[in-house]
């Protein structure tokens, strides 16, 4: 099995050509977390011509809804939601810089187009770990969408984020070929057997 | 006849949500650690680990196990000879709710409209199920949830002519169109029978059921046998990257049907299977 990889963002055209689809990486820097009604809104904007509430160059975006801190945390537990129903925002989200995704879940042969056009990398979070990552989160900030409660925008500060590299920018998905090959590593321990 | 005040039934409530959603039930905890003893996959091995550690910083830490602390559904067992004063019940529940996903600090997700959505902000509605069964007890099972695993539940009703064989190959392709969307490894709860509507419930409850026990009917007993076995062969893994643990947990349960039908519900959760019963 691969290495562990420390990354450090912003998430570069030239970083994101190293990331290969099973590399494991421990991902520190800014990101900022946004879902559904985010995802609905940030278009809008940008379909009116506006900017986004922050500066997309580069960015990468952590699908999240966390719950609440409580007194004393950081951030309430902050895993991943599934990210096939931002597929339908992601291109246009990517056209304007964006680069990285950390979800879970499948995507759409488009967006998968769109990272290959984009040098863009999706990296999935362990799903249903909220407690373990929120580890991972030194600071947030609320910078937009207040009303949207769970769902506003935060900037987060991250160390060492535990994610594996799913699609990588040559349109590589471990989705596939990971469960391919544990299949094959299997039938060949009967053979061998 | 024994009197049981609303007020209570909102406080069982309250704490139920908050209890369910950072500490998991002892038979999923013994499942997810039987898988990691079986699991051969290496990213596989890892993701597991993962998962352990993350409920056991939800149980020392007391915090939600999972972000998507889930609609609140809600069993009762409403005793014959219970008499509920103070209150409408309805409401007594929902206030329970809103009290555990306030004071617990649980993310509020419902919306107030399928469609033209707008959060309630307080996640009432709870999804509120009432059954009056012998006695003057009342038993209370708060289940967050999660839409995950939700939105990757199909229903479907057979012809009986397509048999047993098409059952299996039903809940098979469920698993395997869910893939890695509903943070496997996954519980799945089957409905068998019934009408569409108790089909779905059936499910529901199957995944409220203890993993490792078995459908009390030997048939159905070899049949969740076999289908998890072949669920674990499919190679999906923990997160879908590969592995043998697809599920820790198949359970179904049946009801009478129709000569014209055999309705056949797959609700998938996900390992963070959450409920916690009390007796009142």
């Amino acid at each position: 099995m691969s290495e562990v990889k420390k990354i450090t963002l912003p998430l570069t055209k030239e970083l994101a050509k190293t990331l290969k689809a099973g590399d494991r990486v421990l991902l520190s820097g800014t990101i900022y977390t946004s879902r559904d009604a985010g995802h609905k809104r940030m278009c809008e904007a940008l379909a009116r011509g506006e900017e986004l509430p922050f500066d997309p160059t580069d960015a990468t975006i952590y699908y999240v809804g966390p719950t609440p801190a409580k007194p004393g945390q950081v951030i309430g537990s902050a895993g991943p939601t599934t990210s096939g129903r931002m597929d339908a925002y992601a291109p246009t989200l990517m056209k304007v810089g964006i680069r990285g995704m950390i979800g879970k879940g499948a995507r759409l042969d488009e967006v998968i187009e769109a990272m290959k056009e984009n040098f863009g990398v999706y990296f999935g979070a362990i799903g249903g770990a909220g407690a373990l990552l929120a580890k991972c989160i030194k600071s947030s900030e609320l910078i937009a969408y207040e009303d949207l409660q769970s769902e506003a925008l935060r900037k987060l500060y991250v160390e060492d984020m535990p994610l594996v590299v799913i699609i990588d920018c040559y349109g590589n998905n471990l989705y596939e070929t990971g469960p391919n090959e544990y299949l094959k590593s299997v039938e060949s321990k009967h053979i061998n057997n | 006849m024994r009197e049981i005040q609303c007020s209570k039934i909102t406080e069982v409530i309250r704490k139920l949500c908050i209890e369910a959603n950072e500490h998991l039930p002892e038979d999923v905890k013994c499942a997810i650690k039987t898988a990691r003893k079986e699991e051969d996959g290496e990213i596989a091995k890892g993701i597991l680990d993962n998962i352990i550690e993350n409920y056991e910083i939800a149980d020392r830490e007391n915090v939600p196990i999972c972000q998507d602390t889930g609609m609140a559904v809600v069993f009762m067992e409403i005793g014959q000879d219970v008499h509920i004063t103070g209150g409408d019940l309805t409401e007594c529940v929902n206030e329970g709710v809103r009290q555990g996903y306030t004071d617990g600090y649980l993310r509020k997700s419902v919306v107030k409209d399928p469609i033209r959505r707008g959060n309630t902000g307080d996640n009432t509605p709870a999804i509120l199920y009432t059954e009056i069964v012998p006695g003057e007890q009342i038993k209370i099972t708060v289940g967050p949830k999660g839409f995950g695993s939700e939105n990757m539940s199909r229903i479907m009703m057979f012809k009986p002519s397509a048999g047993l064989e098409g059952i299996k190959d039903f809940i098979i392709e469920t698993v395997k169109f869910a893939g890695p969307n509903p943070c496997p490894p996954m519980v799945v709860g089957v409905g068998i029978g019934g009408t569409f509507d108790r089909c779905a419930l059936l499910a529901k409850k199957a995944l409220m059921r203890p993993l490792g026990s078995s459908n009390k009917d030997p048939f159905y007993a070899d049949l969740e046998k076999e289908l998890l076995l072949k669920i674990n062969s499919l190679g999906i893994g923990p997160q879908g990257l590969g592995g043998r643990t697809t599920a820790i947990g198949l359970n179904i349960e049946t009801f009478p049907t129709h000569i014209a039908g055999m309705p056949c519900a797959v609700n998938i959760n996900c390992h963070v299977t959450r409920h916690k019963t009390e007796v009142i």
